[in-house]
């Protein structure tokens, strides 16, 4: 027995720093892409600390669907001043425009896959060679074979052909011109360790995350927001409820769950208690098909 | 609560989906959704019941396909440890996906049927853990209802596999009797084989001490970037950010830094941006050192008065992983945790039959899953240990430079 042990959380986040300084050594221009939710500012977090004293060395990438909640949005602005970051906002509004590509149609037209054109086409302005994104493989059975250093190809796609053994820990991040990688350094967390990790780490999180009122509908058993970016029709009937959202996603596609809690400490014996993973919880365009996500990870989306 | 790692390894059919799948449902870690999803693909498939192998499938274009490739990662958790299992399935490329998976896991689960005990499978997946130098070895023998859950049976298995595992040195084994079908011996014990005295699975993983897993005696660390912010008042600022790969550090240790001998001590030690008085294996750390001296990534501190060996000619084992075949001659990229060196593979002595450990001549060029003995020559030294001394420090990547894929894993002598 010795006194040199680590937690599983310290190990965890020893982990992710090791991953972060393995990106910034091996890459000419990584990029951090944020959502707003919490996975994302866990990395964030992650970041600041692999690099202290220094400043991160790269900027944060922010895919703006403009479906966003103002919340989220408002918190980005903050977050990403406060932890001195430079923030990139790139908006699938313009590449709709750019492209002439067809807005999706549909009572929650969801933007989500545009998304994809957004960022591919950002990536190419700034010539980004590495992608670090807040995925986890205990998300969904299709990440559990992930690596940390995803290799894609020019079109930003998955192949499985170009993946790498991961051994011991040491990453080969080398690659071709045109290829890009993306890296996910907390891989090997899962949903509640991110919890537990924010509550130990007393990491601010955008206030939807916590209880509030607001005015919604009910949809196929779901709760999704009344905002301007749904469709809404007579049959619809918008009541005001206390919820709180578990993962910050656009506001057609992310619904909300009924709850009180208005403490981390409360959210987290909730999420203890339903038993039910994030993604069937609240996300509305995931229950399409079981392979919705495999074939969005093929696509580049991520 | 802690971090446990561990690998799963058995023929086909010796129950492993089953195991895990049985692991994550009972120790309560499969969610209401995906319990609904399970019970709907169990039914497609007409078996009744929920089959709990599907909940450990991966990609869709596997399931298609009916098979399963590579490692794909579980994740579960007790009130007392959190559990990270690589499941490697076992197919042809088994031996590649093995050794992904048990690098980085410090017990494996070794699956042996109950009816057929030790067999050809599971000697290699215990030569496998003995040359990747797992520290913890459970030996799950399974499919005890379908032996009547015999004493005899598990007894004789017990005495065949401890014979084995004497020749490969294989140390800490505990060996347990269970169903994953059934559920005995895997979270509580089982009614039906009272005369096992030991824990069940579960309860076995939850407690077994792991302290002793990671090296905190030889100091070992390697600089992955240099941290430099230049800014007003931290003009001076330089520190080395790395990961302890084992050992202790602390502030005020003289050190050397290795391949270029030159000699400092530690100024500072900080943790994400906190100073601290010492740091350990495998922390993630910046250390400061007190004079001004060129390092640069790749870069290795140590205390001084460390034995470590520095050379640009190593004698390795490799394990092949690339379809794309070795011949003696072909030049890589070599990859020592964060140092990149150019580098050759010089000769290849002998190959490793991983089902015997026979040496056998080399015939021809080294084909994915075989292992052999060779000489590998870098362009710039390393600064290494054996692999059998600091696997930390003793391990190695080669990369092919014109298709970038990782092809090898390498083991220091
Ligand atoms: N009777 C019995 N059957 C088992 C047991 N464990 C697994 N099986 C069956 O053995 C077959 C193969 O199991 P599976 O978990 O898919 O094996 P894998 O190929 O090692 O992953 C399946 O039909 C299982 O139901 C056990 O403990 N007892």
């Amino acid at each position: 027995m010795t006194g040199y042990r680590l937690d599983y959380l310290e190990q965890l986040e020893t982990e992710s720093i090791h991953i972060f300084r393995e990106i910034a050594a091996q890459f000419e221009r990584p990029a951090l892409l944020f959502s707003g939710g919490k996975d994302s500012i866990t990395l964030v977090h992650l970041a600041v600390k692999a690099f202290a004293p220094g400043k991160i060395p790269f900027p944060l990438v922010h895919v703006d669907t403009g479906h966003n909640f103002p919340e989220a949005l408002a918190f980005r602005d903050l977050f990403s001043a406060k932890v001195n970051a430079s923030l990139i906002v790139r908006k699938v509004e313009d590449t709709i425009k750019q492209k002439n590509l067809t807005e999706p149609k549909g009572k929650f037209a969801s933007r989500n896959w545009l998304q994809t054109y957004t960022l591919l086409d950002t990536i190419e302005e700034f010539k980004f060679d590495a992608c670090i994104g807040g995925g986890r493989r205990d998300e969904e059975k299709a990440r559990a074979k992930e690596r940390i250093f995803s290799v894609r190809d020019e079109f930003g796609q998955w192949n499985p052909k170009l993946q790498r053994p991961e051994i011991w820990n040491i990453y080969n991040g080398r690659i071709h011109k045109g290829e890009n990688v993306r890296v996910f350094p907390i891989s090997n967390w899962t949903e509640l360790d991110i919890w537990n990790y924010i509550r130990k780490e007393k990491i601010d999180l955008p206030s939807i995350y916590f209880s509030h009122e607001r005015d919604v509908i009910e949809h196929e058993g779901q709760l999704v927001a009344v905002s301007g970016f749904i469709n809404m029709d007579e049959n619809d009937i918008v009541s005001k409820r206390k919820v709180r959202y578990r993962t910050v996603g656009d506001m057609t596609c992310t619904a909300a769950v009924e709850s009180n809690a208005s403490s981390l400490d409360e959210v987290i014996n909730e999420i203890i208690a339903t038993r039910i993973s994030e993604r069937g919880e609240t996300r509305i365009d995931d229950k399409v098909t079981e392979a919705a996500m495999e074939d969005r990870k093929k696509n580049g989306y991520f | 609560m802690d971090l446990l790692r561990f690998i799963t390894a058995g023929s086909v059919d010796d129950g492993k989906s089953t195991l895990i799948g049985r692991l994550l449902y009972d120790s309560k870690n499969i969610l209401t959704d995906q319990l609904e999803q399970l019970e709907k693909q169990s039914k497609n498939k007409e078996t009744g019941g929920i089959d709990l192998a599907l909940l450990t499938d991966g990609l869709r274009a596997e399931r298609e396909q009916g098979i399963t490739i590579d490692v794909a990662y579980r994740y579960f958790s007790t009130p007392n440890r959190k559990f990270i299992i690589a499941d490697a399935p076992g197919h042809v490329q088994y031996t590649r996906n093995m050794i992904t998976g048990a690098s980085n896991a410090s017990l494996v689960i070794i699956l042996v049927d109950a009816r057929q005990g030790v067999v050809e499978q599971t000697r290699r997946h215990s030569i496998i853990a003995s040359l990747l130098k797992i520290p913890h070895v459970v030996v799950a023998i399974n499919k005890m209802d379908l032996v009547d859950y015999s004493r005899d049976v598990f007894n004789d298995i017990v005495i065949d596999y401890a014979a084995m595992a004497r020749q490969l040195n294989l140390e800490d084994i505990a060996y347990i009797p269970m169903s994953a079908l059934l559920g005995d011996n895997i979270v509580d014990r089982s009614e039906k084989m009272d005369w096992f005295e030991g824990k069940p699975l579960l309860q076995f993983l939850e407690e077994i001490e792991t302290d002793n897993d990671i090296n905190h005696t030889d100091s070992r660390f390697q600089v992955q970037l240099v941290i430099r912010p230049q800014t007003e008042e931290l003009h001076d600022y330089r520190g080395y950010a790395g990961k302890v790969i084992s050992g202790i550090y602390k502030k005020g240790d003289v050190v050397k830094i290795l391949p270029s001998g030159i000699e400092s001590s530690i100024s500072k030690l900080e943790i994400a941006g906190q100073e601290v008085e010492e740091v350990f294996a495998p922390q993630s750390v910046v250390i400061q050192l007190k004079d001004d001296i060129d390092i640069s990534r790749g870069d290795t501190i140590v205390k001084a008065g460390e034995n470590i060996k520095v050379g640009n000619e190593l004698q390795t084992l490799l394990c092949w992983m690339d379809e794309k075949p070795l011949h003696s001659g072909n030049k890589y990229y070599l990859q020592h945790n964060s140092r990149l060196v150019r580098a050759v593979v010089k000769s290849i002595e002998y190959k490793l039959d991983v089902n015997t450990l026979q040496q056998l001549p080399v015939e021809g060029p080294v084909k994915l899953n075989e292992v052999v003995r060779a000489t590998i020559k870098t362009a710039s030294p390393l600064v290494f240990d054996s692999f059998a001394e600091i696997s930390a420090n003793g391990s190695a990547i080669l990369i092919d430079e014109t298709s970038n894929s990782t092809v090898a894993a390498v083991l220091f002598q």
